[in-house]
């Protein structure tokens, strides 16, 4: 086993060069170098955690303008239907005057065409009356030879007719 | 003529051999000959340098490559966060060190540089080397649970709860289960990775001796062992990821009980 067969002799030069060798690995690249490393490593953790906190922010404002936009757009909304309502409202209002101004002229119209018909009747009624009398003059005069006043004639026709 | 026994020392593997004529090299007095175990360790650590080089683009969108380093550097840095807390933060360098430096010569082991004549050497194998790595973060433990805490460390011998009069019993306990820990870590680094090494060598030699013994016992041995290699090999590198894990994950365990004394 030369680890024992020949550790008197090549002992010191094994802990020499260790010493060495190691020591320029410890110096050289643990301390010298390592710290670097870590330090790349740390400056991008930093900043990708810088970063992620920037879009975090970025993204809040967002949140927040959208916000803002809504609220904005739904007062919008809300002022258009208003004036939609009121638009209609006044155009209801308009309608509803304008028929009845038109029920008003028809209303006229045909009390007018009422009054025509009823003086139309009253004529008729009484032509009716002066033809019957006339009639009646000429029936009395034929049948009792008797010769009647028109006064008479008219106003027993008018008995009659009143009296059914 | 009969057939050469075959001379494969499974165990070679793990000699080590001074490289370049410098084994008269010395130091105050003490050899320092750069060796084959060296030059792996000059190897693993211009990989892990390159490797990790390669990652310090710091752009902001990863490549591939960065991406990879990062991933390396982010499991420590959970890792410790996990078990230490925010103050494990500062012993990334200590640990990522330590793991990469451990998964780097266990994966440069494996490579199959033999296949292009050049054989590599994996020095976590010799406990020289992981005993010192362990005594390193043992070393971290104590200096940091003194110059936190001072003599009241030695609290960490007495778990939280323990009824007053099983104390002497308890102490002395942990106080073997800690200074344990340097050589469990130590040796369960250097046993898996020189166990796997022999297991694939002996399997190697199954497969040669197989085949120079003739072709049936090349399909009836050689074969079957050859398939058996190359599941063990998936294992190895299995084991190669594991035991650096396992070798941060205590160190930084064993750190957290010095950090956050109960």
């Amino acid at each position: 086993m030369p680890q024992i067969a020949q550790l008197a002799e090549t002992f010191s030069s094994q802990v020499f060069w260790l010493l060495v060798f190691f020591g320029l690995v410890f110096f050289v690249v643990g301390r010298g170098m390592v710290p670097k490393v870590t330090g790349a490593v740390e400056l991008r953790d930093r900043q990708i955690s810088d970063d992620l906190a920037a879009a975090q922010t970025a993204r809040d404002r967002a949140d927040e303008e959208e916000e803002a936009w809504r609220k904005r757009e739904n007062d919008n909304r809300a002022a258009a239907q208003a004036l939609v309502a009121d638009a209609k409202a006044k155009a209801a209002a308009e309608n509803e005057r304008k028929l009845a101004a038109e029920q008003e002229r028809l209303d006229a119209r045909l009390a007018s065409a009422e009054a025509d018909i009823a003086e139309a009747h009253k004529s008729a009624l009484a032509e009716i009356e002066d033809v019957a009398a006339e009639a009646t003059q000429d029936i009395v005069q034929r049948l009792a030879g008797v010769s009647v006043t028109a006064e008479a004639a008219r106003t027993k026709v008018k008995e009659a007719l009143h009296h059914g | 003529m009969a057939a050469e026994p075959a001379k494969v020392d499974p165990m070679y593997q793990f000699t080590i051999q001074p490289l370049f004529g410098s084994e008269g090299w010395e130091l105050a007095g003490y050899n320092i000959a750069f060796t084959n175990s060296a030059l792996w360790m000059a190897i693993t650590t211009v990989v892990l340098w390159l490797f990790v080089l390669g990652g310090m683009k710091r752009e902001v969108v990863p490549g591939r490559w960065q991406m990879a380093v990062e991933s390396f550097t982010g499991f420590i840095d959970d890792m410790l966060e996990a078990n230490i807390g925010k103050a494990g933060r500062k012993y990334v360098p200590y640990i990522f060190s330590l793991f990469m430096f451990i998964l780097f010569a266990n994966v440069l082991g494996l490579v199959p540089f033999g296949v292009v004549g050049v054989h590599p050497f994996t020095f976590t194998s010799h406990f020289t080397i992981t005993g010192v790595l362990a005594l390193l973060s043992f070393g971290i433990v104590l200096v940091v649970g003194f110059l936190k805490h001072g003599l009241h460390f030695l609290s960490l011998f007495v778990p939280q709860g323990t009824p007053w009069y099983m104390v002497p019993l308890i102490a002395p306990i942990e106080f073997i289960s800690f200074m344990v820990r340097p050589f469990s870590l130590a040796l369960r680094l250097f046993v898996a990775m020189m166990a796997g090494h022999l297991l694939l060598e002996v399997l190697s030699t199954f497969v040669i001796s197989g085949g120079n013994a003739g072709a049936g016992y090349g399909l009836l041995v050689g074969v079957p062992t050859f398939v058996l290699m190359i599941g063990i090999c998936a294992l190895e590198i299995l084991v190669a990821g594991i035991q650096a894990y396992v070798f941060a994950l205590l160190s930084a365990l064993y750190i957290n009980d010095a950090e956050n004394l109960h």
